[in-house]
Order: structure tokens, then C-alpha cells, then sequence
């Protein structure tokens, strides 16, 4: 296969509440290849979630895609029946979630979780399966999981369930994973254990990794390339040096200069003024210009997608570029 | 597990122990039975001579003295009305009354549930409008009007039904039972229905709330995510957790079933002990009354137990041993 193992389209996922529509995705475009990781990131509410959930299918009503295509492995899935989705989620398109306290049910052994998902998609003996799931449990270093496949959520750690649901993931070495924050709930250690198992696992096994956080730092050392969202939009988008270094639209930069580690001991952090604007009241135009130091009348207008060399973005003030 | 069956044995031991005490002075308060027992016309001596027999000459704490005594050996004294004793009279008529109970426990959750769930899976349908409208009249209908309704449609009108008596009764195991014939099964129906009614309601209800409380929780999303069915989703992960709250008030409710037997058993001249416990307050039985509702305590004391040990098994965060 030589194409990008998943490519969005101009996606619109919207939620049609009683108060109005909700544009959760509006326009997102992105692609990722075998063995490449996509950073997501945005603050909380910008659509990150609602994006990797329309990838599945699994956006719940009153939500729906509205527009766009989502091609995997060149295929538009957008549309599949549930039947036909349902052979995708967990074989070949797996998702794991932020809060590893409650994507697991507390009322199932592990074994029963893990053998389950296998014996969804696979005609093999309950042996078997169980096998597989041990092996899936050893492989993201969970000590003696023959033992553990008996033992229920409750008697495991955040960082150990984190690992569970991974290891769920991995069941059927799914060719594209899609990341939710999976690394937010969990002590820095911890998570800096389970991102180098991931990048590991992710070379090792040839897979896409759409890895949503809204921690710049945690992408930084994990993505190959980059797309910031804002507002149900991508505002910027390339390879992960190139954005985080010279980063181009206002909205990078006050991400950038709100990270501590990147600001100049004592110096002092620069908030991004404001908040991000309600879905139901978002400006028309760009939605970040009543946050942007930038802005003039032309924002008031939508902006275009731009791009130089790998970088691409949507303002009509891109900030200093990379000195030729 | 041990240490919890001692200490639970223990507890019941001293509310065995209360009850009797608490339902002796009681009954004693009630009236003296030889007003009821001795004919009106008998002479002086005759009349002494039976208060002696029966040892009512003594005082309260003497009475119950020897009822203790005779208690702890096995004997509950006999019915002064059939001279036989009362724990017999009881044993009698229980597995009637059980039969009754536990058919009405059966339709209660072979109804409630999969109505609950059906209604719960659609909100605000007009299949969820009906079902929960239904549930009030459950609810709010009088047990011995509705009674009469029963009989009044599928006795008297369609003729479908026996409205009174129990049918034909065979030996099985030990335990006589009307489940083995259509006589006996034909009679069973409109008194388990009649004292199921209520609790088909309260079981539809909780089926209801629990499935709108777990769907939308993240279990259920990332069970999607694994590619399985709706129905096993609905069936394995949403079912199990809900049957906790089910178990806990069905457990504590079918005491209730066993006691309000007695106005559905009344209705239908259904011969069980909750009819013996009527008649037997009117003549002032005393002993009857006093083994009844030990042997009804009993009944609760093992239920509870048993919905403990149900509980332990469809949870696993519960330990019986540490239980209080
Ligand atoms: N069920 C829903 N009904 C209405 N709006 C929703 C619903 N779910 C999500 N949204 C909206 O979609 C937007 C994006 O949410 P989400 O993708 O969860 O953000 P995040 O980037 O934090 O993951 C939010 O503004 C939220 O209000
Ligand atoms: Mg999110």
C-alpha cells in the first residue's frame, strides 16, 4: 500500500442540539502514514476527541459527520454501514482513551475484556484467544500476565489499566491507532514509560498513530509531524520541527510561549489572553482573532489554507518564517 | 468467607432473638385467647383447667420462659386451635406460599428487564412513553382492586383462567409444586401475575436508569471501539453492572413478595401461610402467630444472604470478608 494508511478530508462532524448546531469538526484535513505519528494538539473543547471518534464511527446522537471524507487505506468510510464499521474498530482501526479509571468495566475480569475483542473479529478457540491476550498483555510490560489475565480493573493502577487498554489495542495489530490523551490521567513517569513503549511499538509493528494531546511537550519528543486545532479546525499543520521551532500562526506561538519549559528561566510565562469562544458563539472568520494579537478587518473574513515548503496554515498574518 | 458466614450467623441469632421477644409481648397485648377458645357456656372449672393447659395462668416473662426453653429445643409450641404443632401447621402451607413468591420473583425479572432495557435503549420513544406510563399504573394500582380485576377479565368474562384454589400438585424432589401441570400451572398465574405487577414496575425502572446511566459512560465506547456487537454490549457489559442495583432491591423486596403474599393469597383463596397467619391472629393462635414470624425473620435472614453472596459474585470490587 502506498498511500497514507488515513486520510481526512474536510471533515465536519456537528452536533444538532436543541440550542443549535454545534460545529465540534469544522474543515479538519490531515493525513498519516505506516509507521508515522500525527500529533494532535489543542485545548480542551477545540474537537481533538470528536475528530478520532468520527474516524471510528463513533460519534453518539445527537452528533453526526456532515461532510468531508475519512479514507483509509484509500477506502471512504464514511457512510459504512455499522456492520461493516464494526469489522474496522478494534481489527484495523483501534482507539484508546484518556481516562484508563473508566474505559475498562469494572465488573469484567481482564481475560473476559481482552478475550472478547479477540473473539470479535476472529473464528479461533477461547484458548487460543487467551493466549493472545496474555502475549498482548507481556508485550506492553505488564509482570506475569498470565496471572494478571484473572485479576479485574480495580486491583490494577492508572498507569497498569493504561496499559490493559494498549495491549486491547494491540490485539489484532491494528494498522492505524488512534491516541485520545491517553497519557493526561497518568503520573509523568508513567507516562513517559508508556510514550517510549508506544513509539516502540508503533516502529516495531508498522503502524499510524494519531497521538491527541493538549500537552505540546508530550508531542514534541513523539510526533513526527504536527497539527494544532483550534475552534473544530486546523490552524496549522507540519513536520513537527518546523511548527514547534518556527511556528506560524498567532495561535502556535501563544501555545508555544505558554509551555514552561520553553520560556527563558524567570522570564514570564505569556498566557494567551482570553478564552476560546463558545461553539454556539464562535466570530465569523478566523475564530481566534478576538484572542490574536494580529488581527485587522481581514480576519473577519475566512481565512485561506496556506503553506510554504511542508508547513501549511490558515491566517492572513503568518508570523516570521524560518530566516531563509 | 468463613469469618463472614460465623459473624453473619451470629447477627441472626440476636435478631431471632429480638424478634421473638418483641413479637411475644406483642401478641400478648393483643387480647387473652381463651375469651375465643372456650366455649361461652363452659363452667368455671373447665375454663381453668384449659388456661392451665394452655399456661396462660403464668406471667408474661414465664411465658416466654418456657417458649424459649422449647424454643431452643426445637419445639414452637402448638396451635391452640389445632393442637398440632405450629411449626408443622406452617411448613404446610410455606411451599405454597414460596411457589407463589418465587414465580412472581421470575416474572418480575423475566418481564422487567428486557422491558426496561427495551425502554431504556430509546429514550423518550413512544415505545419508552408506554412502557414508563405503564410502570405508574404498577405502581399506584391498589394490590387487591387490581386483584379483582384480574379476575374479574380472565375468569369471568374470558373464562381463560381459574380464579380461586390451587391446581393439582405433584411431589418433585421432595417439594410439592403446581409447575408440572397446566391445572396446576393455570391457577398459579393470575396470583404470581397479581403480586408481580408491582415489581415488574420497580424492575423496569431500574433496568431503565441503569442502561441510560452506563451507555453514555466510556466502558460502553471503548467496548465499540473493540468491535463488539450492540447486543453483546447491551447483553454482557451494560447488564452486568446493571444487576447490581437490581439484585440489591429485588433481594430486599422479595421479603416484601413473601410478606404481602398474604393480600394476594386472600384474593385468591391461595392456600399458604400468609392465610394461616390471617385466621390465626383472628382466633388468637398465639403460638402460630409467634412461629410465623420467626419463620418469616428466617426467610429474610437467608435472603439477605444470599443476595450478599450475589452480590460478591457480580462484583468483584466486593469482598465478603471485609464486609461489615
Ligand atoms: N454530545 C455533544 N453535544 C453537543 N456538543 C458536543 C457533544 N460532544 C462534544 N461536543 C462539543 O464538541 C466540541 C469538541 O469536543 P471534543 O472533541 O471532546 O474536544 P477536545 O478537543 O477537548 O477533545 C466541544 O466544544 C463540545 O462542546
Ligand atoms: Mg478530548
Amino acid at each position: 500500500m502506498n498511500g497514507p494508511t488515513l486520510k481526512v478530508e474536510n471533515l465536519h462532524t456537528h452536533f444538532f442540539t436543541e440550542k443549535g448546531v454545534v460545529k465540534a469538526v469544522d474543515g479538519v484535513s490531515f493525513e498519516v502514514a505506516r509507521g508515522e505519528v500525527l500529533g494532535l494538539v489543542g485545548e480542551s473543547g477545540s474537537g481533538k476527541s470528536i475528530t478520532g471518534f468520527s474516524i471510528l464511527g463513533l460519534v453518539d446522537p445527537p452528533g453526526r459527520v456532515t461532510g468531508g471524507r475519512i479514507l483509509f487505506q484509500g477506502e471512504d468510510i464514511v457512510g459504512l454501514s455499522s456492520k461493516e464499521m464494526r469489522t474496522l474498530r478494534g481489527r484495523r482501526i483501534a482507539m484508546i482513551f484518556q481516562d484508563p479509571m473508566m474505559t475498562l468495566n469494572p465488573v469484567l475480569s481482564i481475560e473476559t475484556q481482552m478475550v472478547e475483542t479477540v473473539l470479535a473479529h476472529e473464528n479461533v478457540s477461547r484458548g487460543e484467544a487467551r493466549t493472545r491476550s496474555r502475549d498482548a498483555l507481556g508485550m506492553v510490560g505488564i509482570p506475569s500476565p498470565d496471572e494478571r489475565l484473572a485479576s479485574y480493573p480495580h486491583q490494577f493502577s492508572g498507569g497498569m489499566r493504561q496499559r490493559v487498554a494498549i495491549a486491547i489495542a494491540l490485539l489484532h495489530r491494528p494498522e492505524l491507532i488512534i491516541a485520545d490523551e491517553p497519557t493526561t490521567a497518568l503520573d509523568v513517569t508513567i507516562q513517559s514509560q508508556i510514550l517510549a513503549q508506544m513509539q516502540g511499538l508503533t516502529k516495531q509493528l508498522g503502524m499510524a498513530l494519531v497521538w491527541i494531546s493538549h500537552d505540546l511537550g508530550v508531542v514534541a519528543g513523539l510526533a513526527h509531524r504536527v497539527a494544532v486545532m483550534y475552534a473544530g479546525r486546523i490552524v496549522e499543520i507540519g513536520p513537527t520541527d518546523d511548527v514547534l521551532d518556527y511556528p506560524t500562526h498567532p495561535y502556535t506561538i501563544g501555545l508555544l510561549q505558554s509551555v514552561p519549559a520553553n520560556v527563558p528561566r524567570g522570564a514570564p510565562l505569556l498566557a494567551i489572553p482570553g478564552m476560546a469562544p463558545p461553539p454556539l458563539q464562535r466570530p465569523s472568520g478566523c475564530p481566534f482573532r478576538q484572542r490574536c494579537a494580529f488581527a485587522t478587518t481581514i480576519c473577519e473574513t475566512e481565512p485561506p489554507l496556506d503553506a510554504a515548503g511542508a508547513v501549511a496554515w490558515r491566517c492572513f498574518h503568518p508570523q516570521a518564517r524560518r530566516a531563509a | 468467607m468463613t469469618v463472614f458466614i460465623i459473624r453473619r450467623l451470629s447477627q441472626s441469632l440476636l435478631v431471632l432473638f429480638i424478634t421473638s421477644i418483641i413479637v411475644f409481648a406483642g401478641i400478648y397485648a393483643i387480647g387473652n385467647p381463651i375469651d375465643i377458645l372456650i366455649a361461652p357456656d363452659a363452667t368455671f372449672a373447665e375454663r381453668e383447667q384449659a388456661i392451665k393447659a394452655l399456661g396462660l395462668d403464668q406471667s408474661l416473662i414465664e411465658q416466654y420462659g418456657t417458649f424459649l426453653w422449647n424454643a431452643l429445643h426445637g419445639d414452637l409450641g402448638r396451635s391452640f386451635v389445632f393442637n398440632q404443632p405450629s411449626i408443622d401447621l406452617i411448613l404446610n402451607r410455606m411451599p405454597a406460599t414460596l411457589e407463589l413468591a418465587f414465580v412472581a420473583l421470575f416474572l418480575s425479572l423475566a418481564i422487567g428487564i428486557p422491558l426496561g432495557l427495551w425502554s431504556g435503549l430509546r429514550p423518550n420513544s413512544v415505545l419508552d412513553e408506554t412502557v414508563m406510563t405503564g410502570s405508574i399504573l404498577g405502581f399506584s394500582l391498589p394490590n387487591f382492586w387490581q386483584g379483582m380485576m384480574l379476575i374479574m377479565i380472565f375468569s369471568v368474562w374470558l373464562g381463560w383462567l381459574p380464579s380461586t384454589g390451587r391446581g393439582e400438585v405433584d411431589t418433585v424432589l421432595g417439594m410439592r409444586t403446581s409447575l408440572t401441570s397446566w391445572s396446576g400451572i393455570s391457577h398459579l398465574i393470575l396470583p404470581a401475575f397479581n403480586l408481580a405487577l408491582f415489581k415488574i414496575s420497580l424492575v423496569t425502572r431500574l433496568t431503565r436508569s441503569g442502561v441510560r446511566e452506563n451507555m453514555p459512560l466510556d466502558f460502553v465506547k471503548f467496548a465499540r471501539a473493540k468491535g463488539l456487537s450492540e447486543r453483546r454490549i447491551v447483553s454482557v457489559h451494560v447488564l452486568k453492572n446493571i444487576m447490581i442495583p437490581i439484585v440489591t432491591v429485588v433481594g430486599v423486596e422479595f421479603g416484601g413478595i413473601i410478606a404481602f403474599a398474604i393480600v394476594t393469597e386472600t384474593i385468591f383463596a391461595w392456600p399458604g401461610m400468609g392465610k394461616l397467619l390471617i385466621d390465626s391472629i383472628m382466633r388468637l393462635d398465639r403460638p402460630v402467630v409467634v412461629a410465623y414470624l420467626l419463620v418469616v425473620v428466617t426467610l429474610f435472614i437467608v435472603i439477605n444472604f444470599v443476595v450478599d453472596i450475589l452480590y460478591s459474585l457480580l462484583d468483584p470490587r466486593i469482598r465478603l470478608g471485609s464486609a461489615a
